[in-house]
């Protein structure tokens, strides 16, 4: 096991290898057939695998001309009739389209919000006390949540709030306050969503930056502490700009997701009285499509989500490598 | 760095301690507290994700008047199995704990195989064409059909409503891809390829008796990643499954503890009968029960797990 400590990022391509390998990495026609004579059991290796991306990532992608089409089951995808921009329209003129837009878009900014400085102010907060006991313990019980169900932890999340049994009205019942229906209510979904979120994964995501912090360099530590500076102000002007490449790479992801919400989660927590809050377009895709087989419709709705999704994964990536230096893709 | 932090909390003797603390770069005041207040977020941290975790626990062992009547805080009332008497022995909850342990198995094993025969050939440098199957690979992460198309494809490959379809939809993680593509290049070295070819081992012999046994520590993580995703899951039995014979422990306890408790809308305290007792005991008995598999071995594979995901982190 200990080989897996040795592992360094791969330091790009080796500026010194002897000049007998490059060789045999030849371009082209020719270097493929070459490498494939050589190398033909490994190219059959990735046969399946290559077999499986075509079939479950790449045909979905060219089912996706679904959208445009107005389907029948008799006639197949690419029997059925074109009709253009139809289901968008219908869409976009759904009185919910602005709904699901809103409560997706916020539903994701708000996680967001909450979970990134959370993660961060952990990890910090853990790396200022030194290793032992407590600090192993409370790294061991946050990162706990991240492995339960998504299921479980909304299951937990509902019987602790229950009105009828949970501990949190039994607690506000304690004070006088009279028993909350916690989930039927449409103006609580977000903050359960998102806080139930916060529990279950910030002690994942802070152990992300926990590794940052341990390769900051200790010298920078030792000439800030000879020069008198407080722990805060070590943290403020080492550990914060230590963390920031890895910092800004998550924000990218999670910025760049935002309109990927999951759906799991959502559609768990939905209720008949929270809908108009807990609707957002991937429990509508699933609703419209796999509950009232409209398949085009849902097609459609769900391909406007993923172009909008792309677009702002590379927008939010470029300005990132704008600002920081740091992007996706170096 | 921290080696004046040491000095306090551990007790030695008074002079001594005020001695070594005389050595050393004095600690301002404010920064005292502020380890204090370090402490007490930790502290915080800790309570508020230990706190309903020991409530369940506690209210699962617990007796079913206990729980229904809201007495259970963080220790166990009037203690007792019948909770989990209950669980073990509703047919369902049997069934989706036998299935899941199969999906789980046979799941983790077809996807780390294909995992390693695709990351494999992607980490030889001298693979001519590996760049271009790595963009295609990575373009998914960005893109996909969506849900409709894929459910189309699955349904087109007669895999609804079968065993496999929560096997081979999701068999092939793009992140464990990254992974193990990204150890192989790093932990194997080039010379050791070398050094087989002049042998005369050719490049799948490598493979089974060099790089697989040098990768284990790699191949365990990933092979737990699948194995939690595939145990933790419940989306793809939701929209391929019809077949209740068929589930997974997930959709179970979904339609168990979900099911049953949304749309409560009024507080209703009025007629508890002793099997709404039980029905609500076995909640906290199954929560338990479908975790404590991946929560008793997380633990010992914390460590390895995170060392997988910052693998992964590192562009590729």
């Amino acid at each position: 096991m200990a080989t897996l400590t040795t592992v360094r990022p791969p330091a790009g391509e080796l500026p010194n290898r002897p000049k007998r390998r490059r060789r045999r990495e030849r371009p082209g026609i020719k270097g493929l057939r070459r490498s494939l004579q050589r190398h033909w059991t490994l190219y059959l290796l990735m046969v399946v695998p290559l077999i499986w991306f075509a079939v479950f990532k790449y045909i979905p992608m060219s089912n996706a001309v679904l959208a445009f089409k107005n389907f029948n089951v008799t006639k197949g995808i690419w029997g059925s009739p074109w009709i253009g921009w139809q289901n968008f329209e219908l869409f976009f003129h759904n009185p919910v389209f602005w709904t699901l837009v809103k409560n997706t878009f916020v539903l994701s900014v708000y996680t967001v919000a909450a979970s990134f400085p959370i993660a961060i102010i952990l990890a910090l907060a853990l790396n200022e006390i030194r290793t032992g006991l407590f600090k192993q313990t409370v790294q061991l019980v946050t990162y706990a949540p991240y492995f339960i169900s998504t299921v479980v932890v909304v299951s937990m999340t509902i019987l602790v709030l229950s009105p009828r049994l949970g501990i949190v009205n039994e607690g506000l019942g304690f004070f006088g306050v009279p028993a909350v229906d916690f989930l039927g209510n449409p103006d609580y979904f977000r903050h359960i969503y998102v806080w139930s979120d916060v529990w279950q994964t910030t002690g994942y995501s802070a152990v992300i930056y926990l590794a940052a912090l341990s390769g900051i360099d200790p010298a920078l530590h030792e000439s800030a502490k000879i020069d008198g500076a407080t722990r805060l102000q070590r943290i403020r002007h080492v550990d914060l700009p230590g963390i920031m490449p890895t910092a800004v790479i998550i924000l990218v992801l999670a910025v760049g997701n935002i309109m990927a919400i999951g759906f799991e989660k959502a559609f768990l927590f939905q209720n008949p009285l929270n809908l108009s809050q807990s609707e957002i377009i991937a429990t509508y895709v699933y609703k419209t499509g796999l509950l009232n087989a409209d398949f085009s419709l849902a097609t459609a709705v769900g391909l406007f989500n993923s172009v909008i999704n792309l677009v702002l994964l590379l927008m939010v990536n470029m300005i990132a490598k704008r600002i920081t230096g740091n992007g996706l893709w170096s | 760095m921290t080696a004046q932090v040491e000095v306090r909390t551990v007790p030695s003797k008074r002079d001594e301690r005020r001695a070594a603390r005389a050595r050393r770069i004095r600690e301002p005041r404010t920064d005292r507290i502020f380890l204090f207040c370090v402490y007490l977020l930790l502290a915080v941290f800790l309570l508020v994700v230990m706190l309903p975790l020991l409530y369940i626990v506690a209210s699962s062992f617990s007796s079913p008047a206990a729980v229904s009547s809201g007495r259970v805080l963080f220790w166990p009332v009037e203690f007792s199995l019948r909770g989990y008497h209950a669980v073990f022995q509703n047919p369902q909850v049997v069934q989706g704990y036998l299935n899941s342990l199969f999906y789980t198995v046979v799941g983790t094993i077809v996807s780390v195989t294909m995992t390693i025969a695709i990351a494999y050939p992607m980490s030889r440098r001298t693979l001519v064409g590996r760049n271009v199957v790595m963009t295609l690979i990575l373009f998914t992460m960005l893109f996909t059909g969506g849900l409709i198309p894929t459910y189309l494809v699955v349904q087109s490959a007669g895999l609804l409503d079968t065993r496999w379809a929560l096997i081979i939809p999701q068999a092939i993680g793009v992140w464990q891809v990254i992974i193990a593509r990204t150890y192989f290049r790093t932990a194997i070295p080039d010379e050791l390829v070398e050094a087989a070819e002049l042998d005369g081992c050719g490049d799948l012999r490598f493979l089974w008796s060099v790089v697989i046994p040098l990768a284990k520590p790699m191949i365990a993580v990933v092979a737990l990643m699948y194995a939690i995703m595939q145990w933790n899951s419940y989306f793809d039995a939701l929209i391929y499954l019809k077949n209740p014979d068929l589930f997974p422990l997930q959709l179970v306890l979904r339609n168990i503890l979900i099911l049953n408790t949304t749309g409560g809308g009024a507080v209703d305290a009025s007629v508890v009968i002793q099997r709404q007792q039980l029905a609500d005991l076995l909640k906290y008995s199954l929560i338990v029960v479908a975790s404590v598999p991946v929560l008793l071995i997380y633990p010992f594979v914390a460590r390895y797990f995170t060392k997988g995901i910052l693998i992964g982190a590192v562009k590729g």
